[in-house]
């Protein structure tokens, strides 16, 4: 079947299968930041954004995403860079396979939530697991981007 | 002074890696690679009585199914270890006998993943059920005999009997236990036991293969081992090496999961017959029930003491259930002795015996801690017991018995190949220093045992310690390569293999610092067997340490070419001559060149000369990493629910090259640990079936679960190490589970020696 | 691995009916996420994504959830934060992650009538009803307890405003884990309503504990006696995640934590 979805702002008709899910859609059309980790919703590594909102791209049907906006990491390379630059920083970069899906929990908790607190952080990440770091770390560097952040806006 | 080691480096990959670039295994095949499937058994142990694959066949885009029938019987180990392995060849590409749920069953190439899948519920298997052996306590003797074919063997004499399910048997004796123990005023006897961890690393095992130009297969994988594995698959496909190359990429972890081949052979014995590209991604599932894990063990400890607390003799006599097939059961259950009863050095006698045994359960392989892990938690567990016993404070205890600065023993000859009997002094030995900075760091005076924090919630403090090794004495060695470009930038290449943990940019940092240049100028390439030399691979700790040294050798070897050339450049002799990574300089008329504009020179110009040095290492001594882990951990008397508030761990790791991303390890380590004690059970159905085989069933930390993780890094040197370091990967993991337990104790009363303490298992033998 | 030969979106529910009595393997999919689990051969899925389904609105007496609102809308809803406790978005915030969450439905959890859910437990303690397309409007407990003779489309759920206060309690061990046991107490007009749900089975009523709590002056005697009412009276089953005996011993807990926060919130 054909779905008409927006990708990255560009203007897509792709061909899926009634059963695909859309992180096989996407990988298939060259978004390689999607990284498959669990195939049952549990690992958060395949986050994307549909209309603005964190979803997990492995138990989303590629049909669902019709008609709707899909954000990957390829679509925000600044603010991914960003957001990467403190992470590799800490350290916390390691294998790097669920990075990307890690960060994009961290786009949309920016978005949902001004001045997050620890605890804010915390439940926007949960649903990202991590085996390399040991996530403490990691919230370091979350907070260091975002107090960097908050710095450069108050300017 | 050094300025590229012990710096805070990031790592080389990490932009790339974080901004979705495409660099592992699956971003990388081809678009046109077959996908390649494998049908797993369903069943804990069967003959296959009859297979048809005719209707599977006929589904359009399938393109071959195999099956036993079409392979030729070849035993061999999948475990990644230098040959000849401590491991049977008691494994088939495909056999007429599967040996655990999840076993290999067929192989299924089609056009796509779909395709295969449907073509994989269509092949038709008529099995004939066997009685399984499910308990491993059970296993040795057992009337069912997991491996009742004649063709499998060891290549070394390890105890292999498999007509009673013995993988292999360890044994190690100084003095006489029996007698001390008799005489010892103080006895504690337990039996401990941990489960079958996963590795959970984030990329489940995945590999490509095609034909080169000419005719050559490559594999290229999500592997520890790309040399090991080059060999392993000539073996089973029957081919020189020569005509095999092994690449690994950016890999999603590995925590020992990809340290015994998998994935490779599928994709590669579909390449093989049908000349075409293939390639195979495991399902999470696939992981869990078609891979390996840690070993379960179970330990039987007696400890002989004095009433002052002093130890004076420790027998441990264990088991391990290896699973199905033997994959590194000999060298885990080893470790579990080797790496653990050297800690207490001022023991009479200590007796150690390890037998792995046979099971129909997923196959045991290596995962960080390899066995240390699994030895530590038993005897650890029992130390803390005999504190509680003499009422003595369990840091005090430590104090008196552990291994010193400068301290030897015995078991450091019996256990490190080819050193001979000249006693082995722990001359870097830290581990006093990080118990008494770790007992500070956790208020251990304060919190000792115990705290109310209201009437339904009480925490308590607990401790251990541990050590690991730094590579294999004798065994594994490393081997690093150095070129230099007309540019004044070298090529470093190695057979190492970065998991994620930054060992690329860690071996540059040494190769900057020994030959004073920018690291920016060291360009990384590893892991590709054609490419890169030989390194035995990402295992036993090795990396940091044994590739470190080869490195660091190699450098030296470039850093004496440099002066040799420099010296004919400047038509002098070589004590004339000075480099100091910028510039060559002659010393007696301060005559100097950049080092830019020489290698452009020796190039194009003049000499005409490719420098190219190369450096091997092999550990000779034992080197063991140690570390002191401390835990408090809250417990909720209600529910028995038990929350690691903090974890304090104090390492000794030598000199860290790079000292972020050492805390790192640590803090990943600690958090693995602490999903061992609490969190990851394994368990299995009555029919040896795996249900926690998905991350919805099987559950490690998430960020809400943790505490406070605190790391100390110990100011340590070992003469041995590259510019004094250690390993550090494995040995962070080893104190937290019988920590956390004891703090568990001192917090409720309930000890608990069963792997994980889940709020379950402690409400219950509360009551 | 689940197939699906043929799936449509369309654009409001009479359509989704008559495609599900259309097709013998037909099947609703909400957000899909717990049906990718499964190993269904599925000839028509049917998507309500597209039929307006999507809401959470607030009656002069009641607050309406539209069967496809997300977990992470009911967890974000402003409405439902102010209701009742804001049970239902603590009863949800801790399933696994909010990129799950974005996902699963109301409908779909619901009408699955899944065992292992807080979101049902809660709304059992609420005395939720069920909207159904053709069954009409059910209450959720009895609907938990017969689900839907013939095919059917959860439209929406039904809760009567008033002016109570809930609390949910759940037992885990790891937090990104589904719930060992889990418990909801409400209390509206005087009156108590307790629900226990991932025992592991579907949520159900705690009538015994409920009758003696609503007959008795409460106080720590009584509140010991009711939990214990309340294990005795609840069938407790076995999986791996937890015993029966454990969730029989925890349920005497979550019981007394949840009584006691609604006290605490009286005075």
């Amino acid at each position: 079947m054909k779905i008409n979805v927006k990708i990255n702002g560009i203007k897509k008709a792709l061909d899926v299968s009634p059963d695909e899910y859309l992180v096989e859609t996407l990988r298939n059309n060259g978004y390689m930041s999607l990284r498959k980790g669990c195939d049952t919703g549990s690992c958060g590594m395949c986050t994307i954004h549909l209309d603005g909102e964190a979803v997990l791209s492995c138990v989303l049907i590629s049909a669902k995403a019709d008609g709707h906006e899909i954000t990957t990491i390829e679509g925000v390379q600044e603010e991914a860079k960003d957001v990467a630059k403190y992470l590799v920083d800490e350290g916390v970069d390691q294998c790097g396979f669920c990075g990307t899906g890690t960060i994009m929990s961290i786009l949309y908790l920016e978005k949902c939530v001004d001045n997050p607190t620890d605890e804010d952080i915390l439940h926007y990440l949960r649903g990202n697991l991590c085996r390399c770091t040991g996530y403490a770390g990691q919230l370091r560097a979350i907070k260091r981007y975002l107090e960097a952040k908050n710095d450069e806006g108050s300017k | 002074m050094m300025k590229v080691v012990n710096k805070s480096i990031s790592k080389k990959d990490g932009m790339a890696l974080l901004q979705g670039k495409p660099l592992y295994t699956d971003d990388l095949a081809p678009k046109d690679s077959l996908v390649v499937k494998v049908l797993r058994s369903p069943h804990s142990f069967a003959r296959i009585k009859e297979i048809n694959t005719s209707i599977a066949k006929k589904v359009p885009g399938v393109e071959c199914i195999f099956t036993y029938k079409d392979i030729e019987r070849r035993p061999f180990t999948r475990a990644g270890q230098c040959y000849p392995e401590l491991s049977a060849y008691d494994k088939f590409l495909l056999d007429e006998y599967v040996r655990h749920v999840g076993d290999d069953v067929a192989i299924i190439a089609a056009v796509d993943e779909k395709t295969a899948i449907k073509a994989m519920k269509l092949i038709k298997v008529d099995y004939e059920k066997l009685d399984p052996v499910l308990d491993y306590r059970k296993a040795e003797g057992h009337k069912n005999i997991v491996h009742p074919e004649d063709d499998i063997f060891i290549h070394a004499d390890v105890g292999f009997n498999k007509d009673k399910n013995i993988a292999c048997e360890v044994n190690l004796r100084l003095g006489d236990v029996e007698k001390v123990i008799s005489e010892s005023e103080v006895v504690i006897k337990k039996t401990y036991e941990n489960q079958a961890q996963a590795q959970a690393m984030a990329e489940t095992q995945r590999s490509y293969s095609y034909l080169d130009m000419q005719g050559r297969l490559v594999v290229v994988s999500s592997t520890q081992i790309p040399f090991h594995t080059r060999r392993i698959l000539a073996n089973v496909f029957d081919l020189p090496e020569s005509k095999i190359r092994v690449i690994k990429p950016r890999i999603g972890g590995g925590f020992g999961s990809k340290q015994t081949a998998h994935s490779e052979f599928y994709p590669a014995l579909v390449t093989l017959k049908t000349g075409k590209s293939a390639k195979i991604v495991y399902t999470r599932r696939e992981v869990f029930r078609g891979t390996t894990s840690r070993h379960a063990m179970r330990f039987d400890v007696t400890i002989g003491a004095n009433k002052e607390g002093k130890i004076r003799a420790i027998d441990m006599k264990g088991i391990s259930d290896t699973g199905a097939y033997g994959e590194h059961a000999q060298t885990t259950i080893g470790a579990a002795g080797k790496k653990v009863l050297p800690l207490y050095n001022k023991v009479e006698a200590c007796r150690f015996n390890g037998k792995a045994l046979y099971t129909n359960n997923v196959p045991g392989g290596a995962l960080r801690g390899f066995g240390v892990t699994q030895g530590t938690f038993a005897l650890e567990s029992a130390v803390n017991e005999l504190a509680k016993e003499l009422k003595i404070d369990p840091v005090k205890i430590r104090e008196l018995n552990m291994i010193k600065k400068g301290e030897t023993t015995k078991l450091l000859n019996m256990t490190t190949k080819g050193w001979g009997d000249e006693p082995m002094h722990m001359d870097s030995c830290q581990l006093e220093y990080c118990v008494k900075k770790g007992k500070a760091l956790i208020s251990w005076e304060k919190k000792y045992p115990k705290m109310q924090v209201n009437k339904n919630k009480v925490r308590g403090v607990g401790m251990a310690i541990a050590q690991q090794g730094s590579g294999l004495p004798k065994i594994d060695m490393a081997s690093a390569i150095l070129k230099l470009n007309p540019d004044g930038f070298f090529n470093l290449l190695i057979g190492a293999t970065d998991l994620g943990t930054g060992s690329d940019t860690i071996l540059a940092q040494i190769a900057a610092e020994t030959m004073g240049i920018d690291v920016n100028n060291i360009i990384v390439y590893s892991s590709d067997t054609d490419l890169t030399p030989y390194d035995s691979g990402a295992y036993a700790s090795s990396t940091t340490y044994t590739t470190g040294n080869a490195v660091k050798i190699a450098a030296e070897n470039m850093k004496d070419l440099i002066i040799r050339y420099g010296a004919q450049y400047f038509e002098t002799d070589e004590g004339n001559i000075e480099f100091n990574g910028k510039e060559i300089i002659r010393i007696d008329n301060e005559e100097r060149i950049t080092f830019e504009e020489f290698s452009k020179k020796i190039t194009y110009n003049i000499l005409h000369t490719q420098l190219v040095a190369s450096g091997s290492f092999v550990p000779k001594k034992t080197a063991p990493p140690y570390m002191a882990g401390f835990a408090e951990v809250e417990v909720d008397l209600d529910t028995g629910k038990a929350d690691v508030i903090e974890f304090v761990g104090v390492v000794d790791c030598g000199t860290p090259i790079n000292p972020k991303l050492a805390t790192i390890q640590v803090e990943g380590g600690i958090v693995q640990g602490i999903g061992l004690a609490l969190y990851e059970e394994v368990k299995y159905n009555d029919r040896g079936r795996l249900m926690t085989d998905t991350f919805m069933e099987y559950k490690i930390p998430t960020r809400v679960d943790l505490g406070k993780i605190t790391v100390k890094l110990a100011d340590g040197h070992d003469d041995t190490g590259p510019y004094g370091a250690k390993s550090i990967g494995e040995v962070v993991i080893n104190t937290v589970a019988p920590a956390i337990t004891d703090a568990i104790y001192n917090a409720c009363g309930v000890r608990v020696r069963e792997l994980p303490a889940t709020p379950e298992k402690i409400l219950l033998s509360k009551a | 691995m689940i197939t699906i030969k043929e799936y449509v979106m369309p654009k409001n529910i009479d359509k989704a009916y008559e495609y599900l009595i259309s097709k013998k393997n037909s099947m609703i999919f909400g957000g899909g996420a717990f049906i990718r689990m499964g190993s269904k051969n599925i000839a028509l899925g049917i998507d309500l994504s597209k039929a307006n389904l999507r809401y959470i609105n607030e009656q002069d007496n009641e607050i309406e959830i539209g069967a496809m609102a997300t977990f992470g809308d009911i967890e974000r809803s402003e409405i439902l934060k102010r209701f009742s406790g804001g049970i239902l978005s603590i009863a949800i915030k801790d399933i696994v992650g909010i990129q799950l969450r974005n996902i699963v439905t109301l409908g779909g959890t619901v009408y699955s009538r899944y065992g292992f859910s807080d979101l049902i437990t809660a709304l059992l303690a609420l005395d939720a009803k069920v909207k159904l397309y053709k069954g009409g409007v059910r209450t959720l407990e009895e609907f938990l307890e017969n689900g839907s003779k013939s095919k059917d489309i959860l439209e929406k759920v039904i809760i009567s405003k008033t002016d109570g206060f809930s609390v949910f309690k759940s037992m885990r061990n790891s937090k990104g884990d589904y719930a060992i046991l889990n418990l909801a107490i409400s209390k509206v007009d005087g009156k108590y309503r307790i629900a226990i749900g991932a025992r592991p089975q579907r949520a159900i009523i705690s009538s015994q504990a409920m009758d003696f709590l609503n007959k008795n002056q409460i106080n720590d005697k009584a509140i010991e006696k009711a939990s214990n009412i309340l294990a005795s009276e609840t069938v407790f089953g076995s999986n791996p995640r937890g015993s029966s005996k454990y969730r029989h011993e925890i349920s005497k807990v979550l019981f007394k934590r949840a009584i006691e926060e609604v006290m605490a919130n009286e005075n």
